[in-house]
């Protein structure tokens, strides 16, 4: 599973990110990359800065300081939509789908960024619009079949159980065909069969589609489990870097964890 | 049948067509509000605008004629005498989306994540500059607009009807503009086309994705901004048909703007956010209203219509303040 040592190349990299709101420092002097075709972990404890360091991967904000590199560019102050453009899909920690639209219709908006027809071949739902509306439903069938969830594809997803509608946001990051998947505590509040699954789709997206994941997760088995590197945060800062065994064992790591005071 | 019951009908149906009318007013407003969350105050000075503008193009008018020959002491009035009714409602809806693309650069972008009552002040001012920029461009006066839909009374509507009262009564048939009919049509044909542009097409998905969650939209690749002027230029077209209607029913003139007015109840009814709360709200005052004017208007002194549509709004919310269809108001502590 440990895709890291095969292939070398970053797909993302992160240099010297500092992040504040006022004067509020929430990420300082941040730098680690993410390799193709491997599972990240972003641990830390609440409020360390792990949320906002997947806000600067994904645009919602912009670091004052530092570059990010993606898929071998430095990339511009971009807007989120344009990011999303370049290949970045994400999921958020409490939710936001698509609630009054059903599973399917969530699905088919997260492939919006593949689709090219324009407006005027859609309102008459002909040549191009038609051909893509079908292709592209196709594709999100499969993704529906891959996740379980064809019993809910017609339900609003508002409706469903919270369980569900994290898969069905799963879902719908993955229907972008995303080159880096960001997954924000995707098992968070979820019971242990649920975690469970959670983490088989995790492993399976990354085996069958060889997706780059970056998450966040607060439960260390399933961290150390999934990931094949993890990066921990503690106060904005970079605390530890490394495979999960050498996390384990860092006293670094350790200290964040259990509480010893900052001074 | 008796003359009374004939009546009432003919009441309910003038009633359900002057609510299709309402209702396409309505429609352009829970377009916009859905989709960006602003009540969009302009929504009549727009329809307004529309139909100037395409009476405009139909009789060649010069644009800013009068400044022009102010400023330079010329006479131009009429560049042309007119040209097809067909090409000047496809240069109108070009007009109408060149402002949509107006609004978004001049207004919106800036006042993103404002509250709401800024955005609100924002469309106020934005209803008067269109007022007065109509004004500017085509001339004050009233205009008539013709785009060829058959109008006046429907002789065999009654003939067919007077065959129906009972013998011996004075009843003369019922009385329908036949405007009224291809308008109800219309308005029929357009919700039915939206309706259908939102279920199935990626654009339809986009403006429904983003009427529901803004970061989301933004995370799946969906720019908020042409979003916006998807939606203004939508409006923009639902306004240029509601000004037709309304335009070919009872001439161009300020007093068309107000007809904005008489959608507010109309929300209120059906809630700020269904489409189809629009439509029933709509149908629900126009009968109503015909309705209260028929059968009390005449024991209270009549002209009920001015108010009752407002007084019902109140009862509304007092009663049930999200509408019959709205998203339902939680308030969790």
């Amino acid at each position: 599973m440990n895709t890291a040592e095969n292939t070398s190349e970053a797909l993302l990299s992160l240099k010297n990110i500092s992040l504040s709101f006022g004067g509020v420092k929430a990420l300082t002097d941040i730098s680690f990359d993410i390799k193709k075709g491997e599972i990240r972990a972003i641990i830390g404890p609440n409020g360390a800065g792990k949320s906002s360091m997947l806000n600067v991967i994904n645009g919602f904000y912009h670091p004052q300081e530092g570059e990010v590199w993606f898929n071998g560019n430095l990339r511009g102050s971009l807007k989120p939509h344009e990011i999303a453009r370049q290949g970045i899909a994400r999921t958020f920690q409490n939710i936001a789908l698509f609630k009054g639209m059903s599973t399917l219709d969530n699905l088919m908006t997260g492939r919006i960024t593949k689709m090219h027809a324009n407006i005027f071949w859609q309102a008459i739902w002909k040549g191009k619009a038609e051909r893509e509306e079908l292709e592209h439903r196709e594709k999100v069938e499969h993704i529906i079949d891959f996740l379980e969830i064809q019993a809910i594809r017609k339900t609003p997803v508002g409706r469903l159980p919270y369980g569900l509608q994290k898969r069905v946001e799963l879902g719908r990051a993955l229907a972008a065909e995303s080159k880096l998947l960001l997954l924000d505590e995707p098992m968070a509040g979820m019971n242990v069969e649920e975690k469970e699954d959670m983490c088989r789709f995790v492993l399976d997206v990354h085996e069958e589609f060889g997706t780059t994941i970056a998450l966040i997760e607060h439960d260390m088995g399933v961290v150390m489990d999934i990931a094949d590197r993890v990066v921990v945060l503690d106060y904005g800062r970079k605390i530890g870097d490394g495979f999960p065994d050498e996390i384990r064992a860092d006293q670094n790591v350790i200290d964040a964890y259990l509480g010893v005071s900052h001074d | 049948m008796s003359p009374v019951i004939l009546n009432t009908i003919e009441v309910i149906l003038n009633g359900l067509m002057t609510g299709v009318m309402y209702s396409l007013v309505a429609l352009g407003f829970v377009l916009i509000f859905k989709a960006s969350g602003i009540f969009n105050y302009a929504q009549g000075v727009m329809a307004l605008f529309a139909a100037l503008t395409l009476v405009g193009f139909q009789t060649g008018q010069v644009p800013f004629s009068h400044l022009i020959n102010v400023i330079f002491g010329t006479n131009y009035h009429n560049w042309s005498n007119g040209i097809n009714t067909f090409l000047a409602i496809v240069l109108t809806m070009l007009v109408m989306i060149a402002l949509a693309w107006l609004v978004e650069r001049v207004v919106l972008r800036h006042l993103v994540n404002q509250e709401q009552i800024i955005l609100f002040m924002a469309t106020i001012g934005l209803a008067f500059f269109m007022e007065g920029l109509g004004d500017l461009m085509w001339g004050a006066n009233i205009k008539v607009l013709d785009v060829g839909l058959p109008s006046g009374g429907s002789f065999w509507l009654e003939d067919v009807t007077r065959e129906w009262a009972s013998e011996g009564s004075e009843y003369y048939g019922m009385y329908i503009d036949v405007l009224d009919v291809w308008a109800a049509g219309i308005a029929v044909v357009l919700v039915i086309a939206l309706t259908i542009f939102s279920q199935y097409t990626k654009t339809g998905r986009a403006l429904r994705a983003v009427a529901d969650d803004h970061q989301a939209a933004l995370t799946v690749g969906i720019s908020l901004r042409t979003i916006w002027v998807v939606v203004w230029s939508i409006a923009g077209f639902v306004a240029l048909v509601a000004g037709i209607m309304w335009g070919s029913k009872s001439g161009i003139q300020f007093s068309l703007s107000l007809i904005a007015l008489k959608a507010l109840p109309v929300l209120i009814l059906g809630g700020f956010t269904s489409i189809p709360g629009a439509i029933i709200g709509g149908l629900v005052i126009g009968v109503g209203e015909k309705l209260f004017e028929f059968g009390i208007g005449p024991l209270i002194g009549g002209a009920t219509e001015n108010w009752f549509a407002y007084v019902l709004a109140l009862l509304f919310l007092m009663f049930r303040p999200q509408g019959l269809f709205g998203d339902k108001i939680i308030e969790r502590v």
